[in-house]
């Protein structure tokens, strides 16, 4: 359901980000303008998902799909119906991860198919904090089947604090997404994996100080 | 098109030459940011040329809330308070147990901009300074985080009294009745303000770029200079006394008055929150304006101006307040 949801974003869930929680962009250059592409990008709220989609430009957008939990987001028919079709999720079956089973599989279709695919390898949500947590490798396996597809990082900083893991009400607050410049496929999971880490820490630190105090 | 140039004939003569003076400068400005990379090619001029645009945005906002009448500005505000508020708690050292205040100091804009819309002056001057003052420090002192508790309601009021407290001043004034200002209506007053302020602006702007020699604050403002306070001061004042008596009841001493300390408040607005920023280590408040930065960014001089002009007008000139 391409047209309704493309609607959706930018009628409605566009101005809110922008008046609800700032959603300021900086590096909107390096961001893909076609598929496949990756975006790999720090995880702390469902806000995220909301700022990453409304930075992309309408005629990008309707490519873009975030991999989201399946036990989380399709746990429940209504959430299940907005997160398919108009958040326009790319489900991940966390608790299905196995030798034979690929839970990478719907985000390897979605590149076929020329999407855009935001993956956030913390593999959930983590803290209201600058603190990264361990990444998965699974964006690494991506990268490899697909090593004509950029990979671009993206720090969003604020999120946590508008709408923190656990919480069900949002509180307006401004976040930033600061988009560095894509990455390559070379050829070693490992060696990607840290490429990916330093990429989102050496935007994190351009981030605006959009945190909570720490004493 | 008809009904609308009805519309704008009933409107003060005065405010519609203003307007076209408003219309006037940013076209010069829209002709300068065309012409300058034409003349002078090579350099980069993007920022000058969203910076324009933007003004433009700004200036058809306001000159629509001015025409439209006191709901629509109150409205305007309220907006643009929400939006600075949430700029200056995003960026303001609180800690992740302040969710409920900063809530609260969201709702005291409905509650502010309520007392403009029941036209409750004596209220409405209490309200953020007494009631809002001695109900948050209470409300943090019962969550009880003790730590950082002085900065962070003092903060938090800092935050409530520029943001929301002094913007309500501007639909507040546009509730004078038009026979207490019989220049140019309640409309005219708020224009004198805006455009006073922002020409302040520019100007201290524009003489600090060709004359600036000698810093004036620069611990906390390098760029500004002795030259451009100055020469903003004396320009703006002597706009503020041409402008005054054809758009306000202001006459003698209160002219004089109003046009001597906006420009100073003006400059002490712009100051001040160039301290804040220091303070929390950003240059600009966020990126919502193109080319101009954040909300508070463009507003920080009127912050400062608003309540001292509200003031001034109505001790000199007006009987309303």
């Amino acid at each position: 359901m391409p047209f309704p949801r493309v609607l959706f974003l930018t009628l409605i869930a566009k101005p809110m980000a922008r008046i609800l929680a700032g959603a300021d962009v900086s590096g909107r250059e390096h961001l893909p303008t076609r598929g496949p592409a990756i975006i790999v990008a720090n995880h702390n709220s469902h806000i995220d998902t909301l700022l990453l989609l409304t930075m992309f430009p309408a005629r990008t957008l309707k490519h873009v799909r975030p991999a989201a939990a399946a036990d989380y987001f399709l746990a429940n028919p209504v959430i299940g119906w907005f997160s398919r079709n108009i958040i326009g999720i790319v489900p991940v079956e966390r608790k299905k991860v196995s030798r034979d089973y690929d839970v990478l599989g719907p985000a390897r279709e979605a590149l076929v198919r020329g999407d855009i695919v935001v993956i956030f390898p913390e593999g959930t949500r983590g803290a209201a904090s600058d603190q990264m947590g361990r990444l998965k490798s699974g964006v690494a396996r991506l990268a490899q089947a697909f090593p004509e597809a950029p990979v671009t990082p993206a720090w969003i900083a604020g999120a946590g604090r508008v709408l923190p893991k656990g919480r069900g009400l949002p509180v307006p607050l401004n976040c930033s997404v600061n988009v560095g410049p894509p990455l390559r496929w070379r050829g070693d999971r490992h060696a990607f994996m840290e490429e990916v880490r330093a990429a989102l820490e050496a935007l994190s630190r351009e981030a605006p100080p959009l945190r909570w105090r720490e004493d | 098109m008809e009904a609308i140039w009805e519309a704008l004939r009933r409107e003060p003569p005065a405010l519609l030459w203003g307007l076209a003076g408003v219309l006037a400068a940013l076209s010069l400005g829209a002709a300068v940011s065309v012409a300058l990379p034409r003349l002078k090619p090579g350099r980069d001029y993007r920022n000058l040329q969203e910076r324009i645009a933007s003004w433009w945005v700004m200036a058809a906002l306001l000159v629509g809330a001015l025409l439209l009448g006191w709901p629509a500005m109150t409205a305007l505000f309220a907006l643009i308070s929400f939006l600075a508020l949430k700029e200056f708690l995003s960026l303001a050292p609180m800690s992740a147990d302040d969710r409920l205040p900063i809530l609260v100091a969201y709702l005291t804009i409905p509650l502010n901009y309520g007392l403009v819309i029941a036209d409750r002056y004596g209220m409405y001057l209490v309200f953020v300074p007494v009631y809002v003052f001695v109900a948050v420090p209470f409300l943090m002192a019962c969550i009880g985080r003790t730590k950082g508790y002085l900065a962070r309601s003092s903060v938090f009021h800092f935050g409530v009294v520029t943001c929301v407290y002094a913007l309500g001043y501007i639909p507040l004034l546009m509730r004078v009745p038009r026979e207490d200002a019989p220049q140019a209506g309640a409309a005219g007053l708020v224009f004198l303000l805006l455009f006073a302020t922002e020409a302040n602006d520019v100007l201290q702007y524009v003489c600090g770029k060709l004359f600036g020699r000698r810093k004036i604050m620069p611990k906390v403002s390098p760029n500004k200079t002795w030259e451009g306070f100055l020469g903003g001061w004396l320009l703006t004042a002597a706009l503020i006394l041409w402008l005054g008596p054809w758009l306000t009841p202001l006459a003698g001493a209160g002219l004089w008055v109003v046009a001597l300390a906006l420009p100073v408040a003006g400059f002490a607005g712009d100051v001040t929150m160039s301290a804040v920023k220091r303070d929390i280590g950003v240059k600009d408040t966020s990126r919502f304006i193109p080319g101009h930065g954040g909300v508070l960014d463009r507003l920080d001089s009127l912050i400062f101006t608003a309540p001292l002009y509200f003031h001034l007008v109505s001790f000199f000139a007006l009987s309303t307040y």
